[in-house]
């Protein structure tokens, strides 16, 4: 039997081969990124829950574990209303357009030293064109619903997203210019050699505005003008229900959890070890846990999301004009002098090791 | 050639597209910032504000006219559900109209039974209106923080009168019942083991008045964790300061009353100005503001709870030391005791009268108000001399504020008309009456 489906997958012409391989990969990557989406609205829920003195959900499953899976099951029996007068096509495809850029970008994510879909030269030219296309989805949605709070909700998440992009994009700049590549796994090994070598330190400034910039393009709070719940009731997906606003829902918390995972490898040395390759001991359980894998990726994704859900715990929420102004007044500048400084100091003294 | 003539076109054809008009846009009734039920018709140019018309009346349940056809005690109830967060605050000004006009006082017991409930209802008014408002402006944790707090309120409402919130405590005359000696307990059930009960019984000891100071023990701390959250953080500053701003002679001219007044300036509080029940007894000061925005109105009702927290010690300390009656002994007026009941035949017969036919005040008008936590609560009321009012008008301080609306926000964005509908404390029972 299993010489016969050997026999037979040695058969099948080499693309063909290809293509399957490809196809397992890709759904090895997403049925656990979708998992983890749906456990981080669980993980969301009970986070703020227990910050705010409360319990969270926990009667659906032993201690609320099936919450995520009741909600799904609910959202997809519900009916989707398309509205009156909306434009019927571009209404069902906006959560799609949001969607589909949020599971593309993965292809390029490296989870360890070889553990990776796409390892293409430029991913973070990849990732960075992925990210900005995430917007169309936003404003197609609030436009195709024929309702104003939609429209503005989109309009409000256009300009936002513009913006942000723009300082994200410098931030990166700054990385690239650290790391002299745009490929994220070298950018991750350039920072090999403990917590000291990673990029956070001297590119601080950049990180945090990244990861700000970070949490603007995914309309989480503080900067969730875009769904400002008190203000224009959910914003853009004001109109949709059952699996359109659950499409809209995945969408956002898969870019949380991209953004957190970029974040972790751009910055944090992605799936390499805090600790420098001398000190970690040659026993064989905990010289793993200790050593480079992708664990230490899952971790820091995990502690950047937390951060996430921290801040939508405590802060109030931007006005519109507010989030503009530090958007194009605060962190462009800022990240523009650090590029100056970096480059610089990197070709014109003799500090440039400082970058790398 | 042909596209220098289109290009000629243009000016014609663009003028009449570019001319942009401003559009109208819907707000509410079913709105997570109206507070209720307030429905807005908003004219807005992009974002911003250029004219506001709120339509009232969605929550209308003609109280007044119910209370014109009802004996006297029997539209206590309604004015709880009037400004239902602040529930006994308006029974008192309605007790204090049928007290006036009866010609009778309550015993002094009774009045600082009532200045402390009116101050406790007052930090439970205001801690509902800071978890909300800090809602509105997207600080969600304020707002679960507030109810752990209003909890324990709500069951210092339980053990005087039975009731969480609509309490009908106050009566004419005084008040329901002396305060109890005990306090309700939990009990060990399947989510709280006796140890979890234990430690959730442990302020529950002693009498109600051991419980409240309890509270009051506590409670300025609990004010500072909100500040912690609020007061100095820069988005909350950058969303409030200068919004809505409400200049003191506006705010006198647009009939202002309560914080709101205050947070304009103006230096005006019944329970100074006018003092009611035993407020001239008690030690507090009242808080100004000084540019009237959003944030000065803020800072006012923040100072207001340490302030009522500040009364309730006071009203505790002298419950604890003063026993007395707290109803009037004219049972004309207030019913007998039970007990009394079944040996006296008179009680029996003041008994049946009051509980059906209720009393007869004599012919004349009243206005009593309180310091409601919201401004100005007060009851105007014409008798004929019935068993029941000829007319009763109620002074709810919203509906002045809620008029203001327009002059408020013009040429505000619209995430600031919510911080400014927050900042207004407007709760539609008593708007819509």
């Amino acid at each position: 039997m299993m010489e016969f489906a050997t026999h037979a997958w040695n058969a099948l012409p080499a693309w063909t081969q290809l293509t399957v391989f490809s196809l397992v990969k890709i759904v090895a990557i997403l049925v656990p990124l979708i998992l983890s989406v749906a456990y981080l609205t669980f993980a969301e829920r009970k986070i703020i829950s227990y910050m705010q003195v409360r319990i969270g959900p926990n009667r659906v499953g032993p201690r609320g574990w099936l919450q995520p899976i009741a909600d799904v099951g609910k959202l997809l029996f519900k009916e989707v209303i398309v509205p009156a007068k909306a434009n019927q096509f571009l209404f069902v495809m906006a959560p799609l357009l949001a969607l589909a850029p949020a599971f593309v970008a993965w292809a390029v994510i490296p989870f360890t030293d070889t553990l990776v879909l796409a390892n293409i030269d430029a991913s973070l030219l990849f990732i960075l064109a992925l990210t900005s296309m995430a917007v169309y989805g936003v404003i197609i949605a609030g436009w195709a619903s024929n309702s104003k709070y939609a429209f503005l909700g989109s309009m409000r998440s256009a300009a936002q997203i513009v913006a942000y992009e723009i300082a994200m994009g410098f931030a990166l700049v700054g990385v690239l210019m650290a790391a002299g590549s745009l490929n994220l796994r070298e950018i991750a090994l350039h920072q090999a050699g403990g917590l000291h070598q990673w990029y956070v330190w001297p590119l601080f400034p950049l990180a945090l505005v990244y990861f700000i910039a970070g949490v603007a393009e995914t309309n989480r709070a503080p900067f969730d003008v875009a769904e400002g719940e008190s203000e224009i009731v959910a914003g853009f997906h004001v109109e949709y229900s059952g699996m359109g606003f659950a499409l809209f829902f995945l969408a956002e918390y898969a870019n949380m959890i991209l953004i957190s995972t970029l974040a972790a490898i751009m910055f944090f040395g992605g799936w390499l070890s805090p600790l420098p390759p001398a000190w970690i001991p040659s026993v064989p359980v905990i010289g793993a846990l200790l050593g480079d894998g992708v664990h230490w990726l899952l971790f820091k994704i995990s502690a950047l999301l937390f951060c996430f859900l921290w801040f939508r715990a405590t802060f109030p929420r931007y006005r519109y004009d507010q989030i503009m102004r530090l958007g194009w007044k605060v962190f462009i500048p800022v990240t523009l002098v650090w590029i100056a400084l970096m480059g610089a100091t990197m070709f014109l003294t003799p500090w440039g090791f400082i970058f790398h | 050639m042909s596209r220098e003539a289109g290009r000629r076109e243009r000016p014609t054809k663009g003028s009449r597209v570019a001319e942009i008009r401003n559009y109208t846009m819907n707000f509410g009734p079913q709105h997570p910032a109206a507070h209720g039920v307030l429905r807005l018709v908003l004219e807005l140019d992009g974002e911003v504000i250029q004219r506001i018309d709120p339509h009232v009346g969605l929550l209308h349940r003609a109280t007044e006219k119910l209370a014109e056809s009802k004996p006297y005690n029997q539209s206590i109830g309604y004015m709880d559900r009037l400004d239902y967060v602040s529930m006994m605050c308006n029974e008192h000004a309605y007790v204090r109209a049928i007290e006036k006009l009866a010609g009778i006082e309550a015993p002094i017991r009774a009045q600082y039974i009532r200045t402390m409930f009116d101050e406790i209802t007052r930090i439970l008014n205001h801690l509902l209106w800071l978890g909300a408002r800090a809602l509105d402006i997207g600080a969600m944790t304020v707002f679960l923080y507030a109810f752990r707090e209003r909890e324990d309120l709500f069951d210092c409402y339980e053990a005087v009168s039975g009731a969480r919130m609509h309490a009908t405590y106050y009566r004419p005359g005084g008040v329901y019942r002396d305060l109890p000696d005990a306090m309700p307990k939990y009990q060990p059930s399947k989510w709280h083991d006796a140890k979890d009960v234990a430690r959730l019984n442990s302020n529950r000891e002693g009498s109600l008045l051991d419980f409240i100071w309890d509270f009051t023990e506590r409670f300025p701390g609990y004010v500072d964790e909100y500040e912690t959250l609020l007061t100095d953080n820069r988005i909350w500053k950058q969303r409030t300061v200068g919004i809505g701003v409400i200049a003191p002679e506006r705010a006198l001219a647009l009939g202002y009353s309560g914080p709101m007044l205050r947070g304009s300036g103006v230096e005006w509080d019944l329970r100074k100005k006018q003092p009611y029940a035993m407020y001239d007894r008690v030690d507090f000061d009242i808080p100004v503001g000084v540019n009237g925005d959003c944030y000065d109105r803020y800072l006012v009702r923040v100072e207001e709870m340490r302030q009522s927290n500040r009364i309730v010690r006071q009203c505790v300390e002298w419950l604890r030391r003063n026993p007395g009656p707290v109803m009037v002994d004219n049972h004309k007026i207030a019913p007998p005791r039970r007990e009394e009941m079944k040996a006296d035949m008179e009680a029996l017969i003041h008994h049946f009268k009051l509980f059906t036919e209720g009393y007869c005040l004599p012919e004349g008008e009243v206005y009593a108000a309180v310091e409601a936590p919201k401004g100005e609560f007060g009851i105007y009321m014409v008798s004929d001399g019935a068993n029941k009012p000829y007319r009763v008008k109620i002074r709810a301080p919203g509906f002045a504020h809620l008029a203001s609306l327009d002059e408020m926000a013009k040429g505000h964005m619209i995430a600031d008309l919510v911080a400014m509908i927050g900042s207004q404390d407007i709760v539609f029972g008593e708007v819509d009456r």
